[in-house]
């Protein structure tokens, strides 16, 4: 199943695990990403809460856990190489995964069409 | 900048809209902040071949001496800036300094001497307040024209020379600072070897009812892409060129900014006509005793960027504070972060280990000569 956020994250969601990374269009207006920091591990965190940040060459912006859970997870590769997010975010650029603490909040976030429709 | 009043375009707003530009609000205009190429590629394109600036916004102004004679204007204007006017032969350019009484900076710009006037660039955020500077003070002496009816594009790359010269075989001639009039596509313009990239290229004022024929066309060369604010001021930040408002405003001294350089001799202690210029006993005295801080270079250890306004510190736990970054973020030909700040004297020494507050961290940074790139002029 694939949700999204107003934030412009993207969420695949397997049982109570959420794979997260943000969405194309996210990444094409941040631009050309150098550099992207993690949450570790084990990090347990808040909906709204800063989960991880990006730069590009110009500025720098925070990335919020969608749901509430814990960080299980987190993609080296986009840390060792940021670009990865600008030419594959919603595939080899995903950012962490996620044991929801509740997994029927997912029911709350954007389908698809809804999500479209909101950077339409 | 009042944030209700309308957004100003240049002549060439058009032209970016149609090149799919991303559009910011920047010193009261609607300027392009990237094109669909983005920052990094635009970056390098310049660095590697020729980028094309609009930088219709800022402030192109006329004096003009009243009584004819160019030294009357030239001797006006030194009572502006700590830099020798005077001696600047027609036909070159010089970068200036406006003071204010405490030695601080107002604003800084490029003066020319165009023979019969002088011209002067301002910048955009600063452009009213220099004009209203200038007439109070120059008012009884030069006649002041802020030009409406002009765009300004700046070419800058290792090839700029090159695709002028398709335009006007004498660009060649032409030394890094030199101005000349020359006719590009049939259309008078005003060409200045210079930029704000550590680039060699130009800087073209163009009339405003022609500028979008003519960039249009330079445009159409193939080593030509068009380059939005956020690769100008990445290309800016590793040649280590100030950026007013951020690196210089009215807070630092043209000492403490490390731009001692700017004041020729004529000007300083001992020189021709010393002082008589806004703030000229602290300047003057910063110059004989030096500053308690100064603008450096920094290098970020890690890959993190460091950006303007954090905090820098000699110690790992952020105990003991020696400055702060004005300036900062990635360098794509540094292939590192880059970054600029002001620093107690002590910390000064490049090779210094400091450390920058990032989000709650102290990040590793070097001290490191500036700029980061070795600048290309054609000198």
């Amino acid at each position: 199943m694939l949700k999204f956020t107003d934030e412009h994250e993207w969420l695949k969601i397997e049982g109570d695990i959420a794979t997260v990374g943000i969405t194309a269009h996210a990444a094409e207006q941040l631009g050309d990403l150098v550099f992207v920091e993690l949450p570790e591990s084990g990090t347990a965190l808040d909906k709204g809460a800063t989960a991880a940040t990006v730069e590009s060459v110009k500025a720098a912006s925070d990335v919020y856990c969608p749901l509430d859970g814990e960080i299980v997870e987190s993609n080296q590769a986009i840390v060792d190489d940021p670009a990865l997010v600008n030419s594959d975010p919603q595939g080899a650029g995903w950012f962490f995964k996620l044991k929801l603490s509740d997994p029927s909040s997912v029911n709350a976030l954007l389908d698809e069409a809804a999500y479209k429709e909101l950077i339409a | 900048m009042n944030a209700d009043s309308p957004l100003k375009q240049t002549p060439l707003h058009a032209l970016h809209v149609s090149l799919s530009a991303r559009m910011v609000p920047f010193a009261g205009y609607d300027m392009p902040v990237q094109y669909p190429t983005g920052v990094m590629k635009e970056h390098l394109h310049t660095r590697s071949a020729v980028g094309l600036f609009d930088v219709s916004h800022m402030g192109q102004v006329i004096l003009r001496p009243k009584s004819g004679r160019i030294e009357d204007a030239a001797l006006a204007l030194e009572k502006l800036v700590p830099v020798d006017v005077l001696g600047l032969a027609e036909g070159r350019q010089r970068y200036a300094l406006f003071t204010d009484n405490d030695g601080h900076i107002l604003d800084d710009l490029m003066v020319a001497n165009r023979g019969d006037h002088l011209f002067l660039v301002v910048n955009a955020s600063c452009k009213e307040a220099d004009f209203a500077h200038l007439q109070k003070h120059l008012g009884d002496t030069c006649e002041l024209t802020l030009l409406d009816d002009r765009a300004l594009i700046a070419l800058q790359g290792p090839r700029a020379e090159s695709v002028l010269a398709e335009l006007w075989a004498d660009i060649a001639t032409m030394r890094f600072m030199d101005v000349a009039e020359a006719a590009l596509h049939d259309v008078p313009c005003i060409i200045s070897r210079s930029g704000y990239t550590g680039e060699d290229g130009f800087e073209i004022s163009i009339p405003a009812a022609s500028a979008e024929d003519v960039t249009r066309r330079i445009l159409e060369h193939p080593d030509v892409m068009p380059i939005g604010l956020g690769a100008r001021d990445s290309l800016r930040l590793e040649a280590g060129l100030c950026l007013y408002g951020n690196d210089i405003d009215t807070t630092t001294t043209p000492v403490e900014a490390g731009l001692e350089w700017a004041m020729q001799k004529a000007r300083r202690a001992g020189g021709a006509r010393e002082g008589g210029f806004p703030g000229a006993h602290a300047i003057l005295g910063q110059f004989a005793e030096g500053a308690g801080r100064r603008r450096v270079g920094l290098k970020p250890e890690g890959k993190a960027p460091v950006r303007g306004g954090a905090p820098l510190f000699a110690d790992a736990e952020g105990k003991v504070p020696v400055g702060t970054v004005t300036s900062g973020g990635f360098g794509p030909s540094a292939d590192h972060p880059v970054a600029m700040g002001y620093v107690d004297k002590a910390h000064t020494a490049n090779g210094t280990k400091l450390f920058a507050e990032v989000r709650g961290k102290y990040l590793p940074i070097t001290v490191s000569a500036l700029p980061f790139v070795t600048p290309t002029y054609k000198r």
